[in-house]
């Protein structure tokens, strides 16, 4: 599949379809392919494609459709729904991208540069073919790993009682160090000046100081993206402390399928999303919090 | 205000209002020499969808230990359909800070219009006794806002 | 020397914690930190890099420097107190020894910082010799033996025991209290285990990287070269390798209101972030690039010109292991003419 996709990014950069090619370029380590654009045909025997390449690029098209002529990027099946969101939220040109949708059989996780299985989004993932692409190129031979519950974390902590829950949070946000990578990586995550980055408010903040703070970065992050998180997986996948940061953003994801019908945010550019939306009649009242269980 | 122990614990209550229903149905309980609790410290906001989630963390961490929005009733809004937003987003915010281990009784969304003093009057009462069981909030608090 | 048996380890390490604060790597949910010792807690000095670097036991991420308190028409203000409990970072490896050096050099050199050199002046280290160094790793360039790293006392955690040997005055204080655990020891036997690391490192992709490039490099060259163009568009702007950094040293001051009054508290800053060293006019490093560049600028050139070529990086390799975008410092330096 490599080998096609060099072929087809240097058909494309030669007859000058493409001003650029957006993929993932080899690096000293095999386990640790950078995000790169390529312009030049010869450059492109450094682009990579293998189980590693867990980048998510769509969040880069954002300023790439700000430069002029078409870009190549190569989408894995989750990336697309990414891509389609930020096309729905009028982020990126469509017609200044050219999406090649590519075959995934799942993300390595990698620590010290090793290999040390799979990445949790690739054990729970649903979203298996691409919603928007111009061409793709498939390898059938993938086989991804075998799919768990995706809302099964969620249920978990949801059956425990408040005070362990807030234990449980405690312990994985004090570990936070503030680096922002969580909001920075998120394709969803793309303010031009980010609340807690504002000298206008006291929110800016480059470390949390309390506990409080630790809490209100991540319920704000995490609240932000509500109905437009496509569950893409990048925030726990950067996160240099491994905090369980996707339970906050499918707890939302969860909430809003069974409160308002499933939603995937993504899967198209037209549907409203549940928050941009609502039902005068049936919506439930906040209240109902207090009934789940 | 000088708290001084839990025995003499008076909560802080911040309610969040609408400009063109809630307030007025505050303006009206007062008027109508209806008593509510003095801890509740009103805000007026154009419209409950105004309020962002960032609006009650705030309120939390600047030493709040109970939260309440007051909205037109739905079919009611000035703004024709803010309160439908506001429905939902504060529906999914609720049951985010409870996922997260914070009191579920510590927020609240009710519906009041202009002609309900009376309502917002016990709506209040209500919800200040609720706080007054739950204690001090201890779970979403700032400690440098609590120096004394 | 001296050496403890690893069987001992905890009566040690209760011992110290008896008199004085006790930091050591601890290991939660997959991650280690260096955290607080107390009785029971499993420490874990087979993990060879924290996440966090042990900088932060004396330029902690966030500090509060004085508060200011408003009574009726006046405003008090109260300084906050220097550190004076006495404590030990115990496992600190050879790297991020390295790294406290150049902070020393930024934090006690005219005008001293106060706080640092209280926390400093309070603070041992017990260096702990790297068993198995990673891929990632190139501290032997920046002249870091990972076999015998030098601090207070230098420890190696080898067989069945732990070998001390302490450096300075106060390491020998320390290695003092726990007269009753300590065996005498013999340099010699930690010498196969020594031998053992340098090969393991000799292994290593970067151990041999020539910084020789960088030694002479023109300050300008370097600052207008055309690869800051575009070596940063995988950056996506967070700080992880900043903070993960056991030299970055820069700290924003910031004022919170706390209601009754105002606490001026610093931490720790990351230039990748926009509103870095933002001034009442704006930003001076407008974009993304210049923000990317100061950072390298400043460990490879602007640093070194100030102290005597030490380049601010100690090759622990952690921005290698922890960059969402597989961006790091190796690279820059190669794309600087490093091989």
């Amino acid at each position: 599949m490599q080998e096609q996709l060099r072929i087809l990014a240097g058909k494309m950069l030669a007859d000058g379809r493409a001003a650029r090619v957006l993929g993932w370029k080899r690096t000293d380590f095999e386990t640790a392919p950078e995000p790169s654009f390529f312009t030049a045909q010869d450059d492109l025997s450094e682009l990579v494609y293998n189980k590693y390449c867990a980048a998510n690029l769509s969040g880069f098209m954002i300023g790439a459709g700000k430069r002029d002529g078409v870009t190549v990027v190569f989408l894995k099946p989750c990336d697309t729904y990414s891509f389609n969101q930020l096309v729905k939220e009028h982020q990126i040109d469509r017609a200044k991208a050219y999406v090649v949708g590519v075959s995934c059989g799942g993300n390595a996780k990698v620590e010290e540069m090793e290999d040390v299985g799979w990445l949790e989004r690739c054990l729970v993932c649903t979203k298996h073919d691409h919603v928007v692409y111009d061409e793709l190129v498939l390898d059938e031979s993938l086989s991804r790993p075998e799919a768990q519950d995706r809302f099964g974390g969620v249920t978990r902590l949801e059956g425990l009682q408040s005070l362990e829950r807030y234990e449980f949070w405690q312990g994985e946000l004090s570990t936070c160090i503030r680096c922002n990578a969580c909001r920075n990586v998120c394709p969803a995550c793309n303010c031009k000046k980010c609340v807690f980055d504002s000298a206008k408010y006291d929110t800016a903040a480059k470390a949390n100081v309390t506990t409080f703070e630790e809490q209100l970065f991540h319920i704000i992050r995490a609240y932000h993206v509500a109905g437009r998180c496509t569950d893409c997986g990048e925030c726990a996948r950067v996160c240099p402390q491994d905090i369980k940061l996707q339970l906050l953003n499918r707890k939302i994801i969860k909430d809003i399928n069974e409160l308002y019908g499933e939603f995937q945010a993504g899967q198209d550019t037209e549907t409203l999303g549940p928050l941009t939306a609502f039902n005068a009649d049936t919506d439930a009242e906040p209240s109902i919090v207090h009934t789940r269980g | 205000m000088q708290i001084t122990g839990e025995q003499t614990f008076t909560p802080l209550i911040t309610a969040f209002c609408c400009n063109w229903c809630s307030y007025a149905g505050a303006d009206l309980a007062g008027t109508s020499r209806l008593a509510y609790p003095a801890e509740v410290r009103i805000i007026k906001v154009p419209c409950s969808c105004r309020i962002n989630p960032l609006f009650v963390l705030r309120a939390f961490q600047k030493g709040a230990d109970g939260v309440i929005i007051c909205g037109c009733h739905p079919g009611d809004c000035h703004y024709i359909m803010g309160n439908y937003y506001a429905r939902r987003r504060m529906t999914l915010l609720f049951s985010l800070l409870d996922f997260m281990g914070i009191e579920r009784g510590r927020t609240h969304l009710e519906w009041v219009s202009a002609a309900e003093g009376a309502k917002f009057a016990a709506t209040m009462s209500g919800f200040a006794e609720n706080i007054h069981k739950l204690g001090k909030n201890r779970r979403l608090e700032d400690l440098r806002c609590k120096s004394s | 020397m001296y050496k403890v048996s690893a069987t001992q380890l905890t009566d040690v390490l209760n011992t110290l914690a008896g008199t004085m604060d006790v930091f050591l790597p601890i290991r939660k949910d997959g991650q280690t930190n260096f955290g607080l010792y107390a009785e029971g807690v499993q420490a874990d000095f087979d993990t060879l890099k924290t996440v966090k670097p042990p900088k932060e036991f004396f330029l902690p991420q966030s500090e509060s420097l004085y508060k200011g308190v408003v009574d009726g028409k006046d405003i008090h203000i109260e300084p906050a107190a220097f550190a004076d409990r006495p404590f030990v970072v115990f496992g600190m490896r050879g790297c991020d020894v390295l790294g406290m050096e150049i902070l020393d050099k930024v934090y006690l050199g005219e005008p001293v910082d106060r706080f640092y050199e209280a926390r400093r002046g309070h603070g041992c280290v017990v260096a702990l010799a790297c068993g198995r160094p990673a891929s990632t790793c190139f501290c032997k360039p920046f002249g870091v033996d990972a076999s015998d790293p030098q601090a207070d006392v230098t420890a190696w955690l080898c067989g069945q025991y732990l070998y001390l040997e302490p450096v300075t005055e106060r390491g020998r204080q320390l290695t003092h209290k726990l007269e009753p655990f300590l065996q005498d020891a013999d340099a010699e036997d930690v010498a196969e285990y020594r031998q053992e690391i340098r090969e393991r490192l000799e292994a290593l992709p970067y151990n041999n990287l020539s910084l020789d490039a960088l030694k002479d490099a023109d300050m300008l060259e370097v600052f207008n070269s055309p690869v800051w163009d575009s070596v940063c568009d995988a950056c996506i702007a967070c700080g992880t390798c900043s903070y993960v950094c056991p030299t970055c040293q820069c700290y924003d001051i910031k004022d919170y209101n706390t209601g009754d009054g105002a606490i001026r508290y610093r931490t720790w800053d990351s230039c990748m972030y926009s509103d870095f060293t933002l001034m009442a006019h704006g930003n001076p490093r407008k974009t993304q690039k210049e923000r990317f560049r100061q950072r390298f600028m400043h460990k490879l050139v602007y640093h070194p010109s100030t102290a005597g070529g030490q380049l601010s990086c100690v090759g622990c390799g952690r921005c290698v292991n922890k960059c969402p975008s597989s961006l790091n410092i190796v690279k820059i330096m190669k794309s600087l003419g490093v091989s």
